[in-house]
């Protein structure tokens, strides 16, 4: 006898107790805090905070342990906190010249003011898998050790390539637009074509990293054709400031990480203008140079428009890289494939049914009937 | 035929200018079309016969001048004035474009029925008999073998989607039709079948035309009127036998001696 | 049902903060100005994953209030999991009385399926859509739909519809088939089976359909005109079904398929729970 489907909440109960069973692992080992995560899984807590738009460390690895390490998971338990926090206002516009650097390369000159600080990176590391780490919790460098201090130049002493180029006029620069017009939220708005430049780079910033890196890619194997540079990544800690009315000048609320990338792009003249050098530009929070990078080259592929260059590949079509660029909406559409589909599936059912029906060469196979 | 200077031209043509950066497309193009006339506009390539075009059927904007269109009210009506709707509208009904390359002016991937439809299917027809007796209709004048109907123009050889290209643009019965070399991407022994039939087609259904191309023995065919082009400028303009038999200007003097003689 | 589920203190009423619901129910209201017309609008991260009913969700925490009384539906059905954790939602983050029975609801939020039972004048039926725009996969740019709806230039959507009747002999839709409301907009009206097509024409109810991934509200006021798109010598069909439901036996309802055994046999049951057991009911009662 057929008995209705039921008990769909029972269901879902139970699905959260094995999901934290999963979640916590055998209990026979010391259970994961988030302070260990924030500290020693710094690059993907970087990474969260980064698409998840909210720069805060501890939350991001909160996110990161409740989604037991899906890093998309905890973007997106960090946004769907981030829509119930109230906006206060809006911060001055981060002054990177400024920054304390931990890391500063340029691929465009052998030697520059200030140096080229390698800082900590993989770059240079062979990558070869530690088993100390496996064997003992312990790596080749003792916990005691000091920590290892770069003696921080001064920022006036390490110039931005780009300011570099610019004394030569060598590079494209950005007039700010009479009366500095605020940019359009895009966690607030919803993203409308053709977007102009500030838009496309919100929404890259918050664009999964993935997609961004196979988009960049893509412009170097000759889908695209804008010869890029790295004109400098830095990466260090930038002051916020905000301007309250009442006050009426700017005060520092904090520190945050941020890794910075200038992509220098060459361009032949046009009518009006002379030979330039062109501009790509991203943004990251915490130590994200793959992102930034990523996300420069992307950048100045979507110029192509206001460049006045023939648009041929994906990476240069706005709506296509806009789209889909958002983990979150990307995530949900593919997965949402495992809810229930079968009303439409029933219909599509009756017709293929229907047409095979109709076709004489289903006839010869058919069983009869079900 | 010229009509008489009280009744208004179809298409009037005054001061194009176009330039691409430096360089100067179209110096000061000036021209009137009457309904049912066909003008040729010949020249090598770089003489800016295509740039013409493209400014006069309102795909391109010019950097001074105007082109002015005979709407229903019987009014000079300046084309770059009117809205998007308006252009888009016209560029569906009373115009037609056909391009050299059929695939630009084709849905390669929807059968040759809809692509012949599609514009009655836009302007509301909703009787999907009628419109695939239409369709059929003009397959057949255009010489497609209705079988073929419900096949996509990606099986089809050039000159076959070239021939549906031109039914796609006259099934609304358009009073203007531009061309852009039409027969050039085509085998010799096809052109002339496609060309056969756009003078039939063009005398029936009395279409005024505009068709650029490089080759005279095809403004010889097709055109009332020629313009000779050279350098952005209409340097000889006349009835085409009278300027192809007897041409005064240098250039056309050396482009009607270069032609082949059989 | 009542609510028995305490609110979650750290959120508002419906979770939505009172300025977003300002700016959804000004989204809404163009909307239903506008009946058809895709409405874009800020839509907010929800904690559910696009793609599965935020848009919905907006929609219905924008507009629901403590006396409503919510169904959740999902393929026709109160218990399925997405509605059961659509319903919880609600009841944590608005403790308002939640029901299984469609004339008893104020609110209808659902995905996939309109109730078998007329709505009256005063429910509110909110649609979760996945893809708002008929046209996208025909014109997948926003930029160039945009124009065709704003010039109701929609010569492409009948190719498309020609061509399956080119193709196989008629219309091969048989899910979130395209609709024009109030003669002007054509619309998706959500991949509802185009047996419900007929239901959204001159309803009493107000209509409201969310994309919350797309970001796209849209409505159809109540008595509105929704047609299915078809061409005279080849109507709009519904499905119809040869057999009666196994359990109540309604021969007027979209039948869901059951495969009952290893050999294939099937059986068909009402989509519709709440309407399959309302007649099973009566049937009982007026058997006692």
């Amino acid at each position: 006898m057929y008995v209705a489907v039921k008990g769909g909440e029972t269901a879902i109960l139970n699905t959260y107790k094995m999901l934290a069973e999963q979640r916590r692992g055998n209990t026979d080992y010391l259970e994961l805090s988030v302070e260990q995560i924030c500290q020693q899984l710094k690059l993907s807590v970087d990474r969260v905070m980064t698409e998840g738009s909210v720069y805060d460390p501890e939350l991001a690895a909160l996110a990161i342990k409740q989604a037991s390490g899906d890093l998309i998971e905890a973007i997106f338990l960090l946004r769907a906190y981030r829509s119930t926090l109230p906006r206060i206002g809006n911060t001055c516009a981060l002054d990177t010249a400024r920054m304390q650097l931990d890391r500063r390369i340029s691929a465009t000159f052998k030697d520059l003011p200030g140096g080229q600080i390698l800082g900590p990176t993989y770059d240079y590391t062979q990558r070869l898998l530690d088993f100390t780490l496996l064997a003992n919790n312990q790596s080749q460098h003792t916990e005691s050790s000091p920590k290892t201090s770069v003696p921080s130049m001064p920022p006036e002493q390490v110039p931005r390539v780009v300011d570099l180029l610019n004394q030569e006029r060598l590079i494209e620069t950005f007039t700010c637009p009479a009366h500095d017009p605020d940019p359009i939220d895009l966690t607030r708005e919803p993203l409308r074509f053709p977007a102009d430049r500030a838009t496309r780079l919100q929404n890259l910033a918050r664009g999964d990293e993935g997609f961004l890196l196979a988009m960049a890619y893509s412009t170097q194997r000759g889908y695209s054709h804008t010869h890029p540079f790295v004109g400098e990544v830095r990466l260090g800690q930038v002051a916020i400031e905000i301007k309250p009315e009442e006050l009426g000048f700017a005060i520092s609320i904090g520190d945050i990480d941020i890794t910075e990338c200038e992509m220098v792009n060459q361009f032949v003249g046009s009518k009006t203008e002379p030979p330039q050098f062109t501009r790509g530009y991203g943004l990251a929070f915490g130590h994200s140079e793959r992102k930034a990078m990523a996300m420069s080259l992307v950048d100045r592929a979507l110029r192509a428009d206001e460049l006045g260059e023939a648009i041929e590949s994906p990476a240069q079509m706005q709506e296509f890289v806009l789209s889909h660029s958002d983990s979150l909406e990307a995530s949900g559409f593919v997965q949402h494939l495992k809810l229930p589909h079968y009303v439409d599936f029933q219909s599509e059912l009756e017709l293929v049914r229907k047409m095979r029906e109709n076709n004489p060469a289903e006839h010869a196979h058919s069983q009869g009937p079900t | 035929m010229s009509q008489s200077d009280q009744s208004p031209p179809l298409l009037r043509v005054q001061g194009l200018v176009k330039s691409y950066g430096d360089r100067v497309a179209i110096h000061e193009a000036s021209f009137d079309l009457w309904p049912g006339e066909v003008m040729a506009v010949v020249g090598e390539s770089g003489s800016g016969k295509s740039s013409l075009l493209n400014v006069i059927a309102a795909r391109t904007q010019p950097d001074a001048g105007q082109v002015e269109y005979l709407n229903h009210n019987g009014q000079l009506e300046n084309i770059y004035t009117m809205t998007e709707a308006q252009q888009r509208l016209l560029s569906r009904t009373e115009w037609g474009f056909v391009h050299q390359n059929a695939a630009d002016g084709l849905r390669m991937d929807v059968s040759a029925g809809a692509n012949v439809c599609e514009r009655l299917m836009g302007l509301g027809e909703r009787h999907y008999g009628r419109l695939r007796q239409t369709a059929e209709h003009w397959l057949h004048r255009v010489e497609i073998d209705i079988s073929r109907m419900d096949d996509t123009p990606r099986t089809f050889s050039g000159g076959m989607r070239q021939r549906l290209q031109i039914a796609r643009n006259l099934v609304t019965q358009p009073r203007l039709v531009f061309m852009d070399e039409p027969t050039s991407g085509l085998d010799v022994s096809v052109q002339a079948r496609v060309l056969d039939l756009l003078r039939q087609l063009t005398r029936k259904m009395q279409l005024a035309v505009v068709i650029v191309t490089h080759d005279l023995a095809v403004a010889r065919l097709l055109a009332d009127r020629i313009m000779v082009m050279q350098y952005g400028r209409i340097v000889e303009s006349g009835l085409t036998d009278q300027v192809l038999d007897d041409p005064q200007h240098p250039y056309t003097q050396l482009l009607v001696s270069s032609v082949l003689q059989p | 049902m009542s609510a028995s589920y305490e609110t979650a203190p750290e959120v508002n009423f419906a979770y939505l903060d009172e300025r977003t619901k300002r700016m959804i129910r000004r989204s809404i209201l163009k909307a239903i100005a506008i009946p058809g017309y895709q409405v874009p609008f800020g839509s907010r991260e929800m904690p559910l994953p696009y793609g599965w009913g935020t848009g919905g969700i907006q929609v219905t925490a924008s507009v629901i209030g403590p006396e409503d009384v919510l169904k959740v539906i999902d393929q026709g059905s109160d218990d399925t999991v997405n509605a059961v954790n659509i319903r919880r939602f609600f009841e944590r983050t608005a403790g308002v009385n939640t029901t299984m029975r469609t004339h008893e609801a104020t609110l209808i939020q659902t995905r996939h399926r309109i109730p078998e039972k007329p709505l009256v004048e005063g429910q509110i039926i909110v649609y979760q859509v996945p893809v708002p725009e008929p046209m996208q996969r025909l014109e997948p740019r926003e930029a160039e739909t945009r124009t065709l709806h704003g010039l109701a230039e929609y010569g492409l959507m009948h190719v498309k519809l020609y061509e399956d009747i080119a193709r196989y002999g008629h219309i091969a839709t048989t899910y979130d088939y395209p609709v024009m409301v109030n003669h002007r907009y054509i619309m998706s009206p959500s991949p509802n089976p185009k047996f419900d097509n007929p239901k959204m024409h001159m309803n009493p109810a107000l209509q409201l359909f969310g994309a919350g991934r797309e970001k796209r509200i849209y409505a159809v006021p109540p008595y509105t005109s929704v047609e299915s798109l078809a061409f005279e010598d080849h109507p709009f069909e519904v499905q119809k079904w040869p057999v009666a439901c196994t359990q109540c036996g309604a021969t007027d309802s979209f039948l869901d398929e059951i495969i009952t055994d290893d050999s294939g046999s099937r059986m068909h049951v009402c989509s519709d729970s709440d309407y399959c057991q309302t007649r099973q009911d009566e049937q009982s009662s007026v058997a006692t």
